[in-house]
């Protein structure tokens, strides 16, 4: 297949199949023998959008369904049911899994996402992937609240119903909250949360005040608690619809600081207001800001909270062990410099509470190795990072002896098992 | 050192590349400019095959006197190869990182017997 490059010269590559693009990542799990590890990735995508089909019949208003059902028509219909971002992810072709990803090949009978997933999962050495939309992440922004519920809601059947189901076993999902209309959200829970694949669910932070805090969300968060599931915060950027970076020229810097900064805002809002207290046994995941904020976050805020602690009554320790007890998920990790990177996992605790999350299929996904290479973390470290620590959090079974032996190893085998 | 057959210099065309198998490495060979390049196809980055992915030129922003930016332009001179795991650029000629000319691909050397391109590995 032909790719453009400069000044329209045509380049041609081959047709994309994960499996050949990914062998250098089997041989990296092969040279560290990552089989014998349980690794769980707490952050991979799907394309939803190449699925619209598939689950816009499950919306429940008729009006509404039928409204987005039409722009799926063929020959003329003018609609877009998602709020589009700008931005360059592909970087111009140079990611060539983007612009390549309808030339590869599938098997009839067998769910494509689960193909494609299977055969990135099996490249890296990924045991369980938590999937994760991509166009929905942009769910928040959407200036209809009904339709946000509607969407979240036929995009949770759909995936609770066909796709995790057929997926092996190796798929589970935090699902997709619709924030806007907390009672909703609530309903969600009521409805999903016991469903099997299930192990949380998932605000989309790319919006406009998000205040974690409202009283409205507090049957939300109870709920969620009562049934052990885990709430998480998935970051975005938003480029074109937040004012502040439209000062932002270069793709780059609009998603260096949105992917971070939604989660720096939102993290902020929940430690301060005592959330941590208000809910102890809530587990929380902060998603795709990479790691480098955590650090920043906690010495302004441990600053702050030291002189005006009466704005944060609720707090019984500093905001940095708040912090401490949350977990991240490690990708895109910033990897620059060691003894920055050394310091940054000491002060988040990251043994117990980073997640590896690789992204995939996204332009800045991380590879296993890039955990397991770390030449500052024990042993131990890196096989709760890669898995032990999901595999405690989500009650995940190990796939083979090798694999519950090191989760025996290191206190990570669950109930599950 | 070995040397592995490449390809025909007449099959070759300006801006192809083959990936060429010695053992367990492999070796990207680009031809650009008339010119034989060959580099380790293992991205310095995450291990990405390099040598596998789009060839593009380089994008230089030119300034005016007065420090202004007139914009980006494509480079008339220099030309990238790019690994497509994740975006990582190198210099064709130099094998060089882009965003940090320090990092280095492993350079092999080409060359013609006739019609027939090896590489030395």
């Amino acid at each position: 297949m032909d790719l453009i490059a400069d000044r329209g010269r045509r380049v041609t590559i081959e047709e994309l199949n994960t499996t050949r693009l990914l062998s250098h990542a089997r041989k990296q799990a092969h040279a560290r023998n990552l089989d014998d590890v349980l690794i769980v990735d707490v952050d991979a995508h799907h394309y939803e959008g190449e699925n619209f089909d598939e689950f816009l019949p499950y919306m429940e208003n008729d009006v509404l369904r039928q409204l987005t059902m039409s722009t799926r028509q063929k020959g003329g219909a003018r609609g877009a049911i998602m709020v589009q971002g700008i931005g360059y992810q592909d970087m111009g072709g140079r990611v060539t899994r983007y612009p390549l990803r309808s030339s590869e090949k599938t098997e009839a009978g067998a769910m494509r996402d689960i193909q494609l997933g299977h055969r990135w999962m099996d490249a890296m050495g990924v045991d369980y992937s938590c999937l994760f939309p991509t166009g929905m992440l942009s769910i928040g922004l959407h200036p209809q609240k009904e339709m946000e519920v509607e969407l979240c809601w036929a995009y949770n059947r759909s995936l609770t119903e066909k796709v995790l189901p057929e997926a092996g076993g190796r798929f589970f999902s935090m699902l997709c909250l619709p924030f806007s209309d907390p009672e909703a959200a609530l309903r969600h829970v009521e409805t999903f949360g016991d469903r099997k694949h299930v192990g949380g669910f998932m605000v989309t932070t790319v919006r406009h005040n998000l205040a974690v805090y409202d009283n409205a969300y507090m049957k939300l968060y109870r709920a969620m608690e009562e049934r052990e599931l885990v709430l998480s915060f998935h970051s975005g950027p938003n480029w074109g619809g937040e004012p502040i970076y439209r000062s932002c020229n270069r793709f780059l810097s609009a998603h260096a600081l949105g992917f971070t900064w939604y989660n720096v805002l939102n993290c902020t809002n929940w430690v301060i207001n005592g959330m941590g207290e208000r809910f102890p046994k809530l587990p929380v995941i902060w998603i795709e800001s990479g790691l480098a904020w955590v650090p920043f976050l906690m010495q302004r805020l441990d600053h702050e909270y030291m002189l005006r602690p009466s704005e944060a009554p609720l707090l019984k320790k500093k905001p940095s062990d708040y912090m401490r007890d949350m977990y991240y998920s490690s990708q895109p990790m910033e990897i620059q410099d060691y003894d920055a990177m050394e310091c940054t996992f000491r002060m988040m605790n990251a043994e117990t509470q980073l997640l590896y999350s690789s992204d995939y299929p996204h332009w800045d996904f991380d590879l296993p190795s890039t955990i397991w290479d770390l030449p500052f973390l024990s042993e131990k470290a890196k096989h709760n990072i890669l898995g032990g620590n999901a595999a405690r959090l989500f009650k995940l079974p190990p796939r083979n002896d090798k694999q519950k032996e090191n989760l025996q190893r290191f206190g990570n085998l669950t109930a599950a098992a | 050192m070995a040397e592995k057959f490449v390809a025909k210099s007449s099959e070759f065309k300006d801006g192809d590349r083959r990936i060429v198998f010695v053992g367990d490495n492999e070796i990207g060979v680009f031809r650009h400019g008339g010119e034989f390049y060959a580099y380790s196809n293992f991205c310095l980055h995450q291990g990405g095959p390099a040598c596998e992915g789009l060839t593009i030129a380089g994008v230089e922003e030119r300034l005016r006197p007065d420090k202004t930016s007139m914009g980006l332009f494509f480079s008339e001179s220099e030309m990238h190869f790019v690994c497509p795991w994740h975006g990582m650029e190198y210099d064709m000629k130099t094998g060089e990182c882009v965003s940090n000319r320090r990092m280095k691909l492993k350079k092999y050397k080409v060359v013609q017997k006739g019609d027939d391109v090896y590489v030395v590995a």
